[in-house]
């Protein structure tokens, strides 16, 4: 059977007379300052080198689908806010782009253009902490990721004034967004997204040519095209290794195709591809942001009617791309108001699947920039 | 929309649920569909984005019916339940889905063909179902529990799993967690017995 | 600021002091330089395990800034804090592990339960994997209330167990009394095994009783 997938490498120990070691085990996590949150890996080691590799979950295993299962539909928004809990407002979208799908809802022109904003300025935030924490994993103990925080408070505060909250926004609804952008936000909006460029070229000179993230992360935990298609790997992940895969593209889910933007492409699909994707997608990013900013109509945000719905017995599967990879939700209706099912498709859960075939050879200290670049929440691994 | 017709003509067995607009795969002939969708040039079906577990309990539905003579006479239908695995398909190199697919099995003894051989994406997701739900996955390289611990017993998706009482105090509580609350707390005896 | 905490018996003339104070001689008792010492030193151990945890990464931040409070030296390893920040939910998978890490810590200790989960399990605290608060296994001194608390919030919790460390006492026969650090008793909490079904035992008996409220008949 192994012949059909793409198995993980098998890795030769070095068994020469000369030289006698023995396999050590750790169990790296839950607590350990370098994962990102409780995440455990059982690894096996012969000598620095990584021979084995076990990541464990279940640490944060909340049972958002069993609550949401025993709640109405609406009142399982405010949970998704909690999977990727740095980016609430692509989860909101995710969900309310599935129960859109299943009940057969229109969104009116300006909520669609509120919901491209707010995703936008999320993944801009996203890609910002990540670069943050991972430079954090080099060793690059807090100024990068000080700055990434710093510039993230802006985009925080406008998520504040928009939704009322910084980081769980509750904001989106089924046909549309909850209350329209308040007075003055648009400009002050506009006046982030300006700003952000000078952010990201300080950003770039102090990190792209950086002795240390070359040395470090180049030809480090290489993805290979076939295996990351074969492994469902999505979002910069995936683009990293050479896939031309976005779903804004792909899909054109809400109002993509109006937007010009390119999506960036790596080539040898090691750690410093995924990290220099991230740096090439906020400037995309910002380039939609403009566009969306400066075509913004007026309108209705919402459709009042639905609210507490009912859908009829069906199924639908949503999907957008998120700042992570492809975020999905999975929706069966038997007639109640309740679902008879909810399945989320978290991204960094099934990224994970191929964190044994990057560290594979590599040695210990690099697994932690491999996990590193991967992206992931543990909200959203465990759910 | 992709045209379903020629896998239901080279697969006869594989039936199609026009409600959900999915392919309901029988067992033995999972591998063999999820391989050729996978590698038939029209389809390239490269990537399982979405792999879940479905669980439904029977219903018993009582209806009455008026006899000629007078009297109701009341019928019961039963639909049986079922263990459900849904993949969703998509195609990465021709950019075109999904392709929905399901295995359908009985509550009693949930046993599906794992598709991990296919699809390594699969692999962490029918762990979970596994986990969750109880299914077997025949096939897979590596079933063990991924959410919770390994002593655990339970299977908590299940739509008539039962969770230990460990209820916290709410001040309001209603619906379900009413029940709870009502099951948590111990009824007052009467004030005879409280007095004894 | 008072120089002196209420609680010491130490008495000095009011008039004397402040006199004393305006040639640059300050009068204390030890206990207060010691107390002061260690509240503007608390070294909180770096342990986020959910969404909370963002906002304590905030929280110690360029905008919030909490070594304003001399608390911005997270500690990788638990032998070396002196505060836990219990941000986020726990879950009953990692509910030993939380134990573990405060069972590991030197004494004096301190916890803050950071957000609703941390306190009652929070919006998830109908879940079957959410132990109901982190106050079943150990003791907690501050509880912080919101979802996620927003840091300002984390910075009053602060200030408030300054506030508590700043009345301890640490000298004399009432510092066993009234610290429990002094005690010389074990503070070790027993570690809960992963059973069939949830954890046994549920809750730690030393440190929670559950409500008792009978319902009408
Ligand atoms: S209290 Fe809210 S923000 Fe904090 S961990 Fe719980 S769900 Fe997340």
């Amino acid at each position: 059977m192994s012949t059909e997938t793409i198995a993980p490498r098998e890795y030769q120990i070095y068994s020469g007379d000369d030289l006698r070691t023995n396999v050590l085990e750790i169990s790296m996590g839950p607590q350990h300052p370098s994962t990102h949150g409780v995440f455990r890996m059982d690894v096996s080691l012969d000598g620095e080198t990584v021979v084995k590799l076990k990541p464990v979950f279940g640490y944060l295993h909340r049972n958002h689908e069993k609550i949401a299962e025993t709640t109405s539909y609406l009142g399982s928004m405010p949970y998704t806010d909690r999977l990727d809990y740095f980016c609430s407002m692509t989860n909101n979208w995710a969900y309310a782009l599935a129960v859109e799908k299943m009940a057969g809802l229109a969104v009116p022109e300006r909520a669609e253009y509120i919901r491209v904003i707010m995703a936008e300025l999320t993944r801009l935030q996203n890609h910002a902490s990540l670069v943050g924490f991972l430079t954090n994993d080099l060793g690059a103990s807090g100024t990068p990721l000080l700055y990434a925080i710093r510039e993230r408070e802006h985009i925080l505060d406008l998520f504040e004034w928009a939704s009322g909250a910084r980081m769980m926004c509750n904001y989106m609804r089924f046909g549309g967004v909850r209350n329209d952008l308040p007075s003055g936000w648009l400009a002050q909006c506009k006046k982030v997204v300006d700003d952000f460029p000078a952010f990201m070229d300080e950003f770039e000179t102090l990190l792209t040519g950086n002795e240390i993230i070359l040395s470090r992360c180049q030809n480090v935990g290489v993805l290979p095209r076939d295996l990351a298609i074969n492994a469902s790997i999505t979002g910069p992940c995936l683009r990293a290794s050479g896939v031309d895969y976005d779903l804004r593209k792909v899909d054109k889910y809400g109002i993509y195709d109006r937007f010009d933007f390119k999506v960036p492409l790596g080539s040898v699909g090691d750690c410093y591809d995924r990290f220099m994707i991230r740096l090439l997608e906020m400037r995309e990013s910002v380039k939609i942001l403009k566009q969306a900013l400066a075509t913004i109509p007026e309108g209705p945000v919402n459709d009042s009617k639905a609210r507490n719905f009912r859908p009829k017995p069906a199924e639908a599967y949503g999907r957008i791309e998120g700042p992570k990879g492809e975020l999905g939700f999975y929706l069966v209706s038997d007639g109640t108001p309740k679902p008879h099912r909810y399945h989320v498709r978290p991204p960094s859960f099934i990224n994970l699947t191929v964190l044994e075939d990057m560290c594979l050879g590599q040695k210990i200290a690099d697994a932690v920039i491999v996990l590193g670049s991967i992206d992931i929440v543990l909200g959203e691994v465990d759910r | 929309m992709i045209d379903l017709a020629p896998i239901l003509a080279k697969f006869p067995p594989v039936k199609h649920d026009a409600a959900a607009n999915a392919l309901i795969v029988p067992q033995a002939l999972a591998l063999e569909v999820a391989k050729w969708l996978r590698d038939d040039p029209a389809y390239r079906m490269d990537y399982a984005s979405n792999v879940a577990g479905v669980d439904t309990l029977p219903v018993e539905k009582k209806t009455k019916v008026k006899q000629p003579d007078g009297t109701d006479k009341e019928i019961v239908t039963k639909k049986p339940g079922s263990m459900e695995v849904v993949y969703h398909l998509y195609s990465m190199a021709l950019k075109h889905g999904p392709i929905t697919i399901k295995q359908v099995t009985t509550r009693e003894n949930p046993v599906v063909t794992s598709l991990t051989p296919i699809y390594r994406g699969a692999e962490f997701q029918e762990r979970e179902a596994f986990d969750l739900y109880g299914i077997q996955f025949e096939g897979h390289p590596d079933l063990r529990r991924i959410l919770m611990w390994d002593e655990f017993k339970d299977f908590p998706m299940r739509k008539d799993y039962v969770e230990p009482d460990d209820y916290e105090y709410e001040p309001t509580p209603h619906d379900a967690v009413l029940a709870k609350a009502k099951a948590h707390y111990p009824k007052a005896s009467t004030s005879t017995e409280a007095a004894s | 600021m008072t120089l002196l905490p209420t609680n010491t018996s130490f008495a000095a003339d009011e008039g004397l002091r402040s006199e004393l104070q305006k040639a640059g001689v300050f009068v204390v008792s030890l206990e207060w330089v010691y107390n002061w010492g260690r509240k503007s030193s608390i070294w909180p151990l770096g342990f986020g395990i959910a969404c909370c945890a963002i906002e304590m990464i905030c929280t110690a931040a360029a905008r919030f800034d909490l070594s304003r409070f001399g608390a911005e030296v997270f500690r990788p390893s638990p032998r070396q804090a002196d505060l836990m920040i219990v941000a986020g939910t726990v879950t009953k998978k990692m509910a030993p592990q939380v134990i573990r890490l405060y069972n590991q810590m030197p004494e004096p200790k301190y916890v803050i339960a950071m957000g609703a989960c941390a306190i009652s399990g929070g919006p998830f605290k109908q879940g079957y994997n959410v132990l109901k608060g982190v106050d079943r296994f150990i003791p907690v001194d501050v509880h912080i209330p919101g979802c996620p608390p927003r840091p300002e919030a984390l910075l009053h919790a602060l200030m408030t167990l300054q506030r508590k460390i700043e009345n301890q006492r640490t000298l004399g026969s009432d510092a066993r009394r009234t610290n429990p650090a002094y005690r010389g008793e074990n503070r070790e909490c027993p570690i809960p095994e992963f059973g069939e079904h949830d954890l046994v035992p549920p809750y730690n008996p030393e440190v929670w009783k559950p409500h008792t409220i009978v319902r009408e008949a």
